[in-house]
C-alpha cells in the first residue's frame, strides 16, 4: 500500500491537478487560484479558508454528499492514498498557501498553472488524488463539509460535511442534492457534473497536495483533508441535517463556484473536517485555531482546527496557530496537540480518509514529490502521532496503509491505542516511502523482492488496519442505540456493542446486507460485482435490553397476507381507500383488509393503530400461524430430544459415554422452554449403538428401564413406541437409573465397530413414530465400517490434495446420507452430531444430514476426558439449552426487482425458494443472495421479508417475520459508499467454501481473488478520480477487503498446510456455512489482545491488535480468539510479577503448557483476565478450549497460524503481499 | 383260545397296536381285493407302567440294510450264542455282554411277553429340555392378563432343570436376554422382514461360539436360561408385558408378526439346541396380520378366509401362508423341536395355516375362545400333566422306525409325523400317507400319540407263503424321555399269513372293525388335507362303508360345512393323532341316556334318543353336551332338584355331570363342556350330530312318541342304508 501510495501520493497532486484541468480544473484551479480561497488559504488561513469553503461547499456539499457517499467509501480508499491525498487534501490549503505560500511552488503550482505540471508530475496521482479527493477528500470536503457545516457546525460541519458526504451518501435522499452538486464527483458519472466539483476536488487535492505538500509539507494538509474526511463521516452521521446547514454554506457557495470551492472545501473540509470532528468533540481547541482561522472566516477557523485535527495535516492545525505560514510548523506542533484533542474525533473519521487511500498511491506522490511526501511523511508522522487519534483514524485506514500510512501510522502508533502505533510512526514515514510506486507494480510476493527490497518494504503500519477500523466503528457508533427506521442505513460493525432500536425494520441481529444501498440495474451488479447478499439469523438472540419480537395473533384466519404474492403484514403494505384495502410493498397488488382488521387511516395515511401493532410498525415481529401452518393441518405435538449415544471400545474408552451419561442427568432439567417456570414439555429418548442399536424403555411405570436391542440395521426401525420417549420429570427415576447403568453396562465391551446411518434413521423413525419433530444428539466415536447402510471406507488420501480431484474429498462418499437428510427434514429431524474421532471418521459424509437438517457438528480430535471434557460438556450444554425452532421453513420474498437466488447454510432445499430447516437454532445463519430481475426504483428502495415458519419448543406454530428495507442507487458510488466488508466476506467465505465442492480448490481461490479485483477496480474506473495505475485506491468500506478476503484464501479450508486432516478441512467447510457475520468475522480475523496492558480498574479492554507476529512483544501475553479457540501467548520475557498473576508462578519456564484453564488466584489481574476469558466465551455459539503457548515452543507454530496478516507455512501470503497482488490484479483489470 | 376280540385288546394293551386285520392275506392280489389295507394303529409310548425300562442297549442284527433288534421271534441258538433276525435271516453272533444266556437264563428281549420293551441308552450329554415360550401380545387387556398368570403358573411346572425361554410379539418380535441384571434387556425384530437363519444367528449373537462348546452355551444362556435361575426374573417379565404399544386404527387388525416369530423362534432353537428337545409354545389371539405368514391383511373390512373363500380361489394369502409355515415346520422338525399352538379368539386364527407347525413336529393345537377360559387355563396345565411315575407325559426327538418280513413294506404314515426319508428294503413304492420312508420324525410325543401305519403285501400270488407262515413288523422308537434320558422302545408283532382263498372266513373274523374305520378314516382325512373337495367322499364312498362311515361322512374331519377352515384343521389335527378309542368317539360320538328308568346307558346317536324325560350326555371328544330333556328342563327350572323329598332327581341331575367330569379330568385338550336343554341354542351341538331319523319331513310320518325331530335336509342313516344296500347289490352285479 504505501508504495502504491507513494506513487498516488505523487499522482494525487498530480493529478488532482490534471483532472482539475480536464474538468473546470483549471476553472477551479482558476477559482482556486482567483477564488478566496486561494487567497484565504493562501495564509495558512488558506486551508483554513479552504475549509471555510469547505462549508460553503457544504453548501454544495449537499450534493457532493450525494458523492459523498462515495467519497466517503473513498474517503477511506482514498486515505490509503489518502495520505497521500490527504496530502492533496490539504492541497486544499496549498491553494492557500499557493497564494501565500506560493513559495510552495507546488502550492503555487497547483493554484495557478503549475496544476497542470503538477498534473503531468503527479499524472498518476492526480488521478488518485482525484479519487481521493473525489472520493474521500473531495465528497467528504464536498458534501460532508457543507453538510455537517451545517449552520451550527459552518466549519466543523465543513469538516463534518465532508464525512458527512460521506455518510450521507448512505442518506443519499438527504444528499440527493449533493448529487446534483459537483459533489457527486465520486462516481464517474459525477465527474461530469461534479466536474466542477472533481476538479474542484482534483484541483483542491491537487493544489492541497502540491501547495499543501509544499506549504506545509504537503503532508499536514494531506492529512489533515483525510481527518477532516474521517471526522466529516462522523459528523455526517449525526448531522445529516448538517447538509441543510450546507445549504446555508451558500454563501460558502460562492467558493463553491470557484469550486475550486469544491476543492477548497475538500481542502479545506480535511483541514477543517478533521476540526469539525476533531473540533466538535477535541476542538475546544477549534476557537484558537478558529482565531487564527479568524483571519478567515469562521469556518476557516474550524477547518483549521479542523486541520490540526488532520494534524496529519497539522498543516491544518498549524495553520491554524500559524494561521498562515505557521502551518507547516504549527501544524507539526500544533497538530499534535490539536490532534490529541482531535484524535479521538477524527479517529473516527479516519475511516473516511481511509477511503481515500485509495491515495496511498498520492503519498508516493507525494513521496516523489519529495517534499511533500516527504514533508508529509515526517511532518505527518509527527503530526500523526499527535494526530494519533484522528489522523490514524484517516490514514489509519488509508492512511495508514498508505502513504499516509507512514504518518499515519505514526499516527496510530501515537494514537496509543495501537499499541504499535508509536513505534510505527518513526517508521511510517520512512513507510511512506517505502512504499514505492515501483513495488507496488510488482507482483506482492515478488515485488518485495525485486524492487522492495532495494526500496522500503511496504509497513504494514501503513496499510488499512483492521483493528483500526473497529475502534473508529466502536467510537463512533457504540454509544448510540442503532434505530433501524432509516432505510439503507448501514449498522455498525459486528465487533462494536450497540443497542438496537426496532422502528420498522429487522435489528442487525438478525439481517445484515453486504450493501445498504443495492444498483438499481442488474448492470451495475454485474459492473461492480459486490455481492448482493443478505446474512439471516432469524432466531438470533437478544441482548437483555432489547425487546424480542412480539408475538401478533391475527385471529383464526391467520396472518394477513398479500394476495398474491403472499407477503406477511409489514410495514411496507399501504393502506388505501380509507383503510379498506392495502397494496403490496412488495409485488404492487392491492387486498381487502379483512373487516376485523380494519382500522382508519390518519391524515397521513397510516393506520391509526399503527404503533399499536408491531406488524405496522416494527421491523420483526412473529405471528402465531392457525392449523394452515401445519403439516399435515394438525396442531404439531411438542417435539422430543433424542440421544443417541455410541457404546463401542472407542468411546467408552475415552471416558465420552460416561461423561455423557453423567451430565445428561443434570442436564435434562435445563431443557429449552419458553416460560422459565414452567417444565419443558419437551420429550426425550435415549439410544446407544455400536454395531448394533439398544433402545431403552424408560416409562415412569417401569421400575428398571428396558433395553431393546435392534439388530436389523439394514432396515432400522424403533421397537417401542411407548416408553421411548418420555417426560423427564415423570420418568426421571428410571431415566436416572438408566444413565447410570449404561457406563457400566458397556464398560467391558470389545466392539469396536460402529454403524451410523441407521442410527440417524432409529431417530428418525422414532420421531416419525411420535408424529412429531425434534433432534437428534449423536455422539460418535468413529468411522462407520459395521456392514449397514451408510457404511464408510476410509478414503483418506492426502495425495488428492491440490489436485482437482481434491473436491471429491469434500463430497459425500455415499449418497445415502443426502437420502437420509431429505427424509429426516420431512419429519422436522435435525441432527446434532458430537464427534470424538481418533482417526480419519469422514466427516464430510458424516455431517451431511447435520448441514441439511439445520443441526451442528460438534468434532473433538483425539478426545481426552480430562483436558477436553470442559469444552466439550460447554458446548453440550449450550446446545441442548439453545433456544430453537423445528420443523421450519423459511422463504425470502423481496419486491419486484429482485430476488433471492442463492441460499448458504445448514438447510435443505426441495424448491428454489423455500429454505427447509428440520431445526433452527438461535446461532444458525442463513446466507442469501439476490440478483435483479429487473430494474429497482431509487424512490422505493428493495424490500425483502423474511418469514419464518417454526415450530416453538412449545411445541406451539409461529411464524417470524423479518422485514428489511434498503436503498438504491443509481450511481455505483453510492453501493461502494454503503457496503460492510465483514458481511460481504461472509458471503465470499460461504460461496467459496461451497464451491470448492464442484470446483478445484486453486480456481475457487482465483475467483475470489479475481472477484475482489473486479469490484475494486470498478470502484477505481468509476467511482474514483483519475489517478496513476500504480496507485491502489480502496472504497472506504471496502478498505479491509484486501485484508480479510485474504484470511479467508488462507484458511484451512482454501489453502491446506501440511498438517491439516481432511476431516478439519470438512468441519471448518461445514461449519462456516451457517456462521454469521460476528462469528465469520473472528473466525477469519481472530482478535488479539495485549492482556499485559490489561487496566484491572476498568471494565474496557484493552486494544486489540493486529494479527501479526511483529506485533508481539516478547515482554507481553496475548489473548487470541479465534472463535474456536483461545490462545493465551506468552512472551519469553514476560514480567515476573505478570506471570505471578497469572500463573502463580514468576518463571516462565514453570509454566504448565498443557494447563486448560487459568489457576484461580486471589489477584484482580487474574480475576479479571479470566473474567475476560470467560466473557469471550460467553460470546461464542462454541466453548473455546484455552491454550497456553509459551514463546518458542512447539505449540507456537499453532498458534502462529492464526496471526494472519503475517506469511503462514504453507504458503499463505502475507497481508502486504497480497495487497501488492490485488493492486496488481486491479491494474490488470484496469488496463 | 381266545377270540380274536379278546386278542386284539390284548394286543393293543401289550404294544399298543391295533391292525385292520389279523390275519394277513398272502398275496398282493388278495390284499387289494380285501379293500381295507393291511394296516395298523400304533402308539408308540403307550403307557406300560409294568414295562420297567431295561439299562442297555438294545443287540441289532449285523446286516447294514437291517439291524432289526433282537426280539422274541428270533431264533436262538443258546449254545452258539447265535440269534437270527427274524426279518432278513441274518445270522448274528451275541455280544460279549451275553455271554450268559442260556435257555433258563433269557434276557428280557427274548421274552414272549416283551414284545415291547423299552431301553435306556447313554449317549452324549443329556440335554435339558427347552420350553420357548412365543407370546402374542397384541391381546385384550383381560386375556393378556389371563394368558400371564397361566404362563407364570407354567413355571412352576416346568422341569427345575429345563431351560426356558421368551418371544414376545405384535407388531414387532422381541426376544427376551433372561440372563441379565438390572436392565431388562431384548432384541427386537421388526415383523414384516423375513431373515435367513444365518442373519438371525448374527443378530441375536449366536454366531461367535461355534468355536467351543462351552461358549456356546453361555451365548443360549441369554435367552434360554434354566427355569430355576430365571423363575423371578420370568415371573416379572411376564408380569410386566404389556399389551402391544402400537396404536391400533379404527377399522383395522392388530398387526400381528406370527410368522417372523416363530421363524426366530426356530432359529434361536435350530442355533443353539439342534437335535434336542425342545417346545416352542404359540400363544397367539388372532390371525397373522403382516410379514410372511400372514393370513389375512390388517384391514377389518377384509374378512379372513372362509371355506367359500377357499373353494373359490380367493384366499390371497392362504398358499403362500402355508408354504412358509411349512417350510418353518420341517425346519423345526428336522431338529427335533415341537411347536405348539394354542390359539383362543373368538374369530379364526389361521390353524389352517399354521397347522403344519403342530401336525409335521407333533405339538399340539389347542383352539378356544379366550385365553381367560378355564379351556385353555386347564388343557394348557394338562400339557405339563405326569404320569405315575411323576413324570411329564411328553417325549420329544423321536424316530419311529418300522422294519417288516420280506413279504410286507410299509407304504407311509399318518400321524404328527415327518418323513426321515430313510430308504430301505421295507419300504414300498405305493404311498398311502407319507410314504416313501421307513423312518419317521415324531419331534413330540405323548403316551397317546398314535400313528397309522399302512403297509403292502408284495408277496406274489404264485409263490405263496409257507402254511403257518408269520409275517413280522417291528417298531424301533427312539426318543428324548422327559427326564432328559434317551430312550428306545421296541415293538415286535407278529401275524400269520392266511390265504384268501381258503380261509376267508377267518380272515374275516380277523377283521378289526374299529380299527379299519379309523384307519380308513384317517386316509380319507389325510386325503381331505390333500386334495380336498368332494372327491374324499367319493373315494371313501366306494371304499369299505359301514356304519362308522355314515358318521364319518357327516362328521367335521370330512364335511366342512358349517365349520371354518381354522375348525376344521383343528379337528382333523386331533384326528390324526389320538388313540382308536378316542378316534372313535371323534367319529362317532358316544351317546347316553340317564333317567329314572333305569341306570344310565349308551343309546342310539339318533334323534329318536332325545326324550323329553331323559338326560343326554354326548361325548363328541370335542364337546361335552349335557342335555335335559324338556321335561326334565321344566322341573329342574321348577327347582325340584333343590327339595329333599325330590333328592332323586338331584341325584339323576348330577349323575351326568360327574361322568362328563371324569371325561373332563382325562381328556386332553379339553373338551368344550356345554349344559344345555331342550330347545337351548346350545342344544346345536347335539342335534347336528344325531342321525336325523326324524325331521320336518318326516315328522307325521312316523310314531309320534318319540325323539325329536331335526330340522336338516341330511339323509338319515336308514335312507343311507337303503341306497347303500341297492349300490352294494348293483355294484356286484
Amino acid at each position: 500500500m504505501n508504495v502504491n501510495q507513494q506513487p498516488h501520493m505523487a499522482s494525487p497532486y498530480g493529478q488532482p491537478q490534471p483532472g482539475y484541468q480536464g474538468y473546470p480544473q483549471s476553472g477551479y484551479g482558476g477559482q482556486q487560484v482567483p477564488g478566496g480561497y486561494p487567497a484565504q488559504f493562501a495564509p495558512y488561513n488558506g486551508p483554513a479558508s479552504a475549509y471555510q469553503p469547505g462549508p460553503p461547499q457544504g453548501v454544495r456539499g449537499p450534493p457532493t454528499s450525494g458523492a459523498p457517499p462515495v467519497s466517503a467509501a473513498q474517503a477511506y480508499s482514498q486515505f490509503g492514498q489518502g495520505e497521500v491525498q490527504n496530502g492533496p487534501p490539504a492541497m486544499g490549503p496549498p491553494p492557500q498557501r499557493s497564494p501565500v505560500s506560493q513559495p510552495y511552488s507546488q502550492g503555487a503550482m497547483n493554484l495557478t498553472g503549475p496544476q497542470p505540471q503538477y498534473n503531468q508530475q503527479f499524472g498518476a496521482p492526480p488521478t488518485s488524488m482525484q479519487q481521493m479527493t473525489t472520493q474521500m477528500a473531495g465528497m467528504q470536503v464536498g458534501s460532508t463539509v457543507p453538510s455537517p457545516a451545517g449552520p451550527g457546525y459552518a466549519p466543523p460541519t465543513i469538516s463534518q460535511a465532508p464525512v458527512s458526504a460521506a455518510y450521507t451518501p448512505s442518506d443519499p435522499s438527504s444528499y440527493a442534492p449533493t448529487p446534483t452538486v459537483p459533489s457527486q464527483p465520486p462516481p464517474a458519472e459525477r465527474v461530469p457534473q461534479s466536474t466542477p466539483s472533481q476538479p474542484y476536488y482534483g484541483a483542491p487535492a491537487q493544489q492541497p497536495f502540491p501547495t499543501a505538500a509544499p506549504p506545509f509539507s504537503a503532508p499536514g494538509p494531506a492529512q489533515a483533508p483525510a481527518p477532516p474526511l474521517a471526522s466529516q463521516q462522523s459528523f455526517p452521521q449525526g448531522p445529516p441535517p448538517s447538509q441543510p446547514p450546507f445549504s446555508s454554506a451558500p454563501p460558502q457557495a460562492p467558493p463553491t463556484a470557484s469550486y475550486g470551492g469544491p476543492l477548497p472545501p475538500v481542502q479545506a473540509p480535511h483541514p477543517r473536517a478533521p476540526p469539525p470532528t476533531s473540533q466538535p468533540s477535541a476542538f475546544p481547541g477549534g476557537p484558537p485555531p478558529t482565531s487564527t482561522l479568524s483571519q478567515y472566516p469562521g469556518p476557516p477557523m474550524p477547518q483549521q482546527s479542523p486541520v490540526s485535527q488532520p494534524s496529519p495535516f497539522h498543516s491544518g492545525p498549524p495553520p491554524l496557530p500559524t494561521t498562515a505560514g505557521g502551518f507547516p510548523p504549527q501544524g507539526g506542533a500544533p497538530p499534535r496537540p490539536l490532534h490529541p484533542g482531535m484524535q479521538g474525533p477524527p479517529l473516527a473519521s479516519q475511516g473516511p480518509l481511509m477511503s481515500q487511500a485509495n491515495h496511498v498511491a498520492p503519498p508516493q506522490p507525494g513521496m516523489l514529490p519529495g517534499q511533500p511526501t516527504a514533508g508529509m511523511a515526517g511532518p505527518p508522522p509527527p503530526q500523526q502521532p499527535g494526530m494519533q487519534g484522528y489522523p490514524p483514524q484517516q490514514n489509519g485506514a488509508f492512511g495508514q496503509v498508505r502513504g499516509p500510512q507512514p504518518g499515519y501510522a505514526g499516527q496510530y502508533p501515537g494514537q496509543q491505542n495501537y499499541g504499535a502505533a508509536p513505534p510505527a510512526q518513526a517508521p511510517a514515514p520512512s513507510a511512506p516511502k517505502r512504499l514505492d510506486p515501483d513495488s507496488i507494480p510488482s507482483p506482492q510476493a515478488s515485488d518485495i523482492p525485486p524492487v522492495q527490497k532495494t526500496r522500503h518494504r511496504i509497513d504494514p503500519d501503513a496499510i488499512p488496519s483492521p483493528i483500526q477500523v473497529i475502534e473508529d466503528d466502536k467510537a463512533n457508533k457504540g454509544s448510540e442505540p442503532f434505530v433501524t427506521g432509516v432505510r439503507g442505513q448501514a449498522p455498525p460493525l459486528v465487533t462494536t456493542n450497540f443497542q438496537v432500536k426496532d422502528q420498522g425494520n429487522a435489528s442487525p441481529r438478525f439481517i445484515r446486507c453486504t450493501s445498504y444501498n443495492m444498483p438499481c440495474t442488474s448492470d451495475m451488479a454485474k459492473q461492480s460485482q459486490v455481492p448482493l447478499a443478505a446474512v439471516i439469523k432469524p432466531l438470533a438472540t437478544l441482548p437483555p435490553d432489547e425487546i424480542p419480537p412480539y408475538i401478533v395473533d391475527h385471529g383464526e384466519g391467520g396472518p394477513i397476507r398479500c394476495n398474491r404474492c403472499k407477503a406477511y403484514m409489514c410495514p411496507y403494505m399501504q393502506f388505501i381507500e380509507g383503510g379498506r384495502r392495502f397494496q403490496c410493498g412488495f409485488c404492487s397488488c392491492v387486498t381487502e383488509v379483512p373487516p376485523h382488521y380494519f382500522q382508519h387511516l390518519d391524515h397521513t395515511g397510516k393506520r391509526v393503530d399503527c404503533c399499536d401493532r408491531p406488524e405496522l410498525s416494527m421491523g420483526s415481529y412473529e405471528f402465531m400461524a392457525t392449523v394452515d401452518y401445519c403439516k399435515n393441518n394438525k396442531i404439531p405435538q411438542p417435539p422430543a430430544f433424542i440421544f443417541l449415544i455410541d457404546v463401542s471400545y472407542n468411546a467408552v474408552k475415552n471416558g465420552m459415554v460416561r461423561m455423557v451419561c453423567q451430565e445428561l442427568k443434570t442436564l435434562l432439567d435445563y431443557l429449552p422452554r419458553e416460560n422459565p417456570d414452567v417444565q419443558s414439555n419437551i420429550r426425550v429418548g435415549f439410544v446407544t449403538y455400536n454395531k448394533v442399536l439398544h433402545f431403552y424403555n424408560v416409562k415412569a411405570s417401569l421400575a428398571q428401564p428396558q433395553m431393546m436391542v435392534v439388530s436389523d440395521v439394514a432396515d432400522m426401525f424403533v421397537p417401542l413406541l411407548d416408553g421411548f420417549l418420555v417426560n423427564v420429570s415423570e420418568s426421571r427415576v428410571v431415566i436416572e437409573s438408566l444413565l447410570d447403568q449404561i457406563p457400566d453396562m458397556f464398560a467391558d465391551t470389545r466392539e469396536t465397530e460402529t454403524v451410523f446411518g441407521p442410527v440417524i434413521q432409529a431417530g428418525l423413525e422414532a420421531l416419525k413414530a411420535a408424529d412429531c419433530a425434534g433432534k437428534l444428539f449423536v455422539f460418535h466415536s468413529s468411522l462407520p465400517i459395521a456392514e449397514a447402510p451408510g457404511k464408510l471406507k476410509n478414503r483418506e488420501d492426502k495425495k488428492l490434495v491440490g489436485t482437482d480431484k481434491e473436491k471429491s474429498l469434500f463430497q459425500p462418499q455415499i449418497s445415502f446420507y443426502a437420502n437420509l437428510a431429505k427424509e429426516c427434514v420431512t419429519q422436522g429431524c435435525c441432527v446434532d452430531l458430537f464427534l470424538f474421532p481418533n482417526q480419519y471418521v469422514d466427516v464430510a459424509t458424516l455431517g451431511v444430514v447435520p448441514t441439511s437438517t439445520g443441526g451442528s457438528v460438534y468434532k473433538y480430535t483425539y478426545f481426552q476426558a480430562q483436558s477436553d471434557q470442559e469444552r466439550f460438556l460447554n458446548d453440550l450444554r449450550k446446545d441442548v439449552q439453545k433456544p430453537m425452532g423445528f420443523d421450519a421453513v423459511m422463504r425470502v420474498r423481496t419486491s419486484t426487482g429482485i430476488r433471492a437466488t442463492d441460499f448458504f447454510g445448514s438447510f435443505y432445499m426441495s424448491n428454489t425458494t423455500d429454505v427447509e430447516l428440520a431445526g433452527l437454532d438461535c446461532d444458525k445463519t442463513v446466507t442469501v443472495e439476490f440478483r435483479h430481475d429487473d430494474k429497482l426504483s431509487e424512490e422505493t428502495g428493495a424490500l425483502m421479508q423474511c418469514a419464518v415458519l417454526y415450530t416453538s419448543c412449545t411445541g406451539q406454530r409461529r411464524l417470524r417475520i423479518h422485514n428489511m428495507a434498503v436503498n438504491c442507487c443509481a450511481q455505483l458510488a453510492d453501493l461502494y459508499r454503503n457496503c460492510e466488508t465483514d458481511t460481504i466476506i461472509n458471503y465470499f467465505a460461504k460461496y467459496a467454501y461451497r464451491s470448492i465442492l464442484n470446483n478445484p480448490t486453486k480456481n475457487v481461490r482465483d475467483s475470489l481473488v479475481n472477484q475482489c479485483a473486479q469490484i475494486l477496480a470498478c470502484y477505481r474506473k468509476n467511482c474514483a478520480s483519475p489517478s496513476s495505475a500504480g496507485q491502489l485506491i480502496l472504497p472506504e468500506c471496502m478498505k479491509l477487503l484486501p485484508v480479510y478476503l485474504n484470511c479467508v484464501l488462507k484458511s484451512d479450508v482454501l489453502h491446506p498446510g501440511a498438517d491439516v486432516s481432511l476431516d478439519d478441512r470438512a468441519y471448518l467447510r461445514q461449519l462456516v456455512s451457517a456462521m454469521d457475520v460476528t462469528e465469520s468475522h473472528v473466525f477469519f480475523y481472530p482478535r488479539l489482545l495485549p492482556v499485559h496492558k490489561l487496566d484491572v480498574e476498568s471494565d474496557a479492554l484493552p486494544v486489540a491488535i493486529r494479527d501479526s507476529e511483529e506485533r508481539l512483544s516478547k515482554g507481553g501475553v496475548y489473548l487470541l480468539e479465534t472463535g474456536l479457540n483461545l490462545f493465551l501467548w506468552v512472551g519469553a520475557n514476560a514480567q515476573q510479577e505478570l506471570l505471578q498473576n497469572i500463573f502463580g508462578t514468576p518463571a516462565f519456564s514453570q509454566i504448565d503448557p498443557s494447563m486448560t484453564s487459568l489457576p484461580v488466584l486471589e489477584n484482580p489481574y487474574s480475576k479479571r483476565l479470566r473474567e475476560i476469558i470467560e466473557s469471550f466465551r460467553m460470546q461464542r455459539s462454541r466453548y473455546m478450549k484455552l491454550m497456553v503457548v509459551k514463546q518458542e515452543d512447539k505449540l507456537e507454530l499453532i498458534f502462529k497460524h492464526f496471526l494472519v496478516e503475517d506469511k503462514n507455512n504453507s504458503g499463505g501470503a502475507s497481508y502486504v503481499d497480497f495487497l501488492c497482488h490485488m493492486h496488481k490484479e486491479i491494474r490488470q483489470l484496469l488496463s | 383260545m381266545a377270540t380274536f376280540q379278546e386278542f386284539i385288546q390284548q394286543n393293543e394293551d401289550r404294544d399298543g397296536v391295533r391292525c385292520s386285520w389279523n390275519l394277513w392275506p398272502s398275496s398282493r392280489l388278495e390284499a387289494t381285493r380285501m379293500v381295507v389295507p393291511v394296516s395298523c394303529l400304533f402308539t408308540p409310548l403307550k403307557e406300560r407302567p409294568n414295562l420297567p425300562p431295561v439299562q442297555y442297549e438294545p443287540v441289532l442284527c449285523s446286516r447294514a440294510t437291517c439291524k432289526a433288534v433282537l426280539n422274541p421271534l428270533c431264533q436262538v441258538d443258546f449254545r452258539a450264542k447265535i440269534w437270527a433276525c427274524n426279518f432278513c435271516f441274518q445270522r448274528n453272533p451275541f455280544p460279549p455282554s451275553y455271554a450268559g444266556i442260556s435257555e433258563v437264563n433269557q434276557p428280557a428281549e427274548l421274552m414272549p411277553q416283551f414284545s415291547t420293551i423299552e431301553y435306556i441308552v447313554q449317549r452324549g450329554p443329556a440335554a435339558p429340555l427347552v420350553f420357548l415360550y412365543v407370546v402374542d401380545t397384541c391381546l385384550e387387556e383381560e386375556d393378556l392378563q389371563a394368558l400371564r398368570e397361566s404362563l407364570q403358573m407354567s413355571l412352576s411346572l416346568l422341569p427345575p432343570n429345563a431351560l426356558v425361554g421368551l418371544i414376545t410379539f405384535g407388531r414387532m418380535i422381541q426376544v427376551h436376554e433372561l440372563s441379565c441384571e438390572g436392565i431388562s434387556k431384548s432384541y427386537v425384530f421388526r415383523g414384516t422382514k423375513e431373515l435367513t437363519p444365518k442373519q438371525i444367528h448374527e443378530m441375536l449373537g449366536l454366531m461367535k461360539p461355534t468355536t467351543s462348546v462351552p461358549q456356546e452355551a453361555a451365548a443360549s444362556c441369554r435367552f434360554l436360561q434354566p427355569v430355576h435361575k430365571v423363575d423371578l426374573n420370568l415371573t416379572d417379565l411376564l408380569g410386566e408385558l404389556q399389551r402391544d404399544p402400537w396404536p391400533v386404527p379404527q377399522g383395522k387388525r392388530p398387526l400381528r408378526s406370527t410368522g417372523i416369530a416363530l421363524s426366530i423362534a426356530v432359529a434361536l432353537l435350530e442355533g443353539t439346541f439342534p437335535n434336542t428337545g425342545a417346545r416352542m409354545m404359540l400363544f397367539t389371539g388372532g390371525p397373522p396380520t403382516q410379514g410372511p405368514g400372514m393370513v389375512v391383511g390388517d384391514e377389518l373390512k377384509t374378512p379372513i378366509r372362509s371355506w367359500h373363500d377357499i373353494q373359490k380361489d380367493n384366499a390371497h394369502h392362504m398358499k403362500k401362508a402355508i408354504k412358509y409355515h411349512e417350510a418353518l415346520a420341517n425346519r423345526a422338525a428336522v431338529n427335533g423341536h415341537s411347536i405348539d399352538i394354542y390359539a383362543c379368539a373368538l374369530d379364526q386364527t389361521g390353524l389352517l395355516e399354521m397347522k403344519c407347525l403342530s401336525n409335521l413336529t407333533g405339538g399340539h393345537i389347542v383352539m378356544g375362545d379366550s385365553f381367560n377360559t378355564s379351556l385353555f387355563k386347564q388343557t394348557f396345565q394338562r400339557v405339563f400333566s405326569k404320569d405315575y411315575n411323576g413324570e411329564f407325559r411328553m417325549a420329544f426327538g423321536a424316530s419311529l422306525e418300522v422294519k417288516t418280513s420280506r413279504e410286507l413294506k410299509v407304504s407311509g404314515a399318518i400321524g404328527p409325523c415327518v418323513s426321515l426319508n430313510a430308504k430301505g428294503p421295507s419300504v414300498s413304492e405305493n404311498e398311502m400317507g407319507v410314504g416313501g420312508t421307513c423312518q419317521w420324525k415324531i419331534c413330540s410325543l405323548n403316551p397317546s400319540t398314535t400313528l397309522a401305519l399302512y403297509f403292502e403285501v408284495v408277496n406274489q400270488h404264485n409263490s405263496p407263503i409257507p402254511q403257518g407262515g408269520r409275517g413280522a413288523i417291528q417298531f424301533v422308537t427312539q426318543y428324548q424321555h422327559s427326564n432328559t434320558q434317551r430312550r428306545i422302545r421296541v415293538t415286535t408283532i407278529a401275524r400269520n399269513w392266511a390265504d384268501a382263498q381258503s380261509q376267508i372266513q377267518h380272515i374275516e373274523a380277523s377283521f378289526d372293525q374299529e380299527a379299519a374305520a379309523v384307519l380308513m378314516a384317517r386316509l380319507g382325512v389325510f386325503r381331505a388335507e390333500s386334495e380336498e373337495g368332494p372327491d374324499v367322499l367319493r373315494w371313501l364312498d366306494r371304499q369299505l362303508i359301514r356304519l362308522f362311515m355314515f358318521h364319518l361322512r357327516r362328521s367335521p374331519f370330512l364335511q366342512v360345512f358349517n365349520n371354518s377352515p381354522d375348525e376344521s384343521s383343528y379337528y382333523r389335527h386331533q384326528f390324526v393323532r389320538q388313540d382308536l378309542t378316542q378316534s372313535l368317539i371323534m367319529i362317532q360320538p358316544i351317546l347316553y341316556s340317564y333317567s329314572f328308568h333305569g341306570p344310565p346307558e349308551p343309546v342310539l346317536l339318533d334323534s329318536s334318543s332325545i326324550l323329553p324325560d331323559h338326560i343326554l350326555l354326548m361325548d363328541t371328544f370335542f364337546q361335552l353336551v349335557i342335555y335335559h330333556g324338556e321335561t326334565i328342563a321344566q322341573w329342574r327350572k321348577a327347582g325340584y332338584q333343590e327339595m329333599p323329598e325330590y333328592e332323586n332327581f338331584r341325584q339323576l341331575l348330577q349323575a351326568p355331570v360327574d361322568d362328563a367330569q371324569e371325561i373332563l379330568q382325562t381328556r386332553f385338550p379339553m373338551p368344550r363342556y356345554i349344559d344345555t336343554e331342550h330347545g337351548g341354542s346350545q342344544a346345536r351341538f347335539l342335534l347336528s350330530k344325531v342321525n336325523p331319523s326324524q325331521t320336518h319331513n318326516n315328522l307325521y310320518a312316523w310314531g309320534q312318541e318319540a325323539g325329536a325331530p331335526i330340522l336338516t335336509d341330511d339323509v338319515s342313516l336308514q335312507v343311507f342304508m337303503d341306497h347303500l344296500k341297492k349300490l352294494a347289490v348293483s355294484s356286484s352285479a
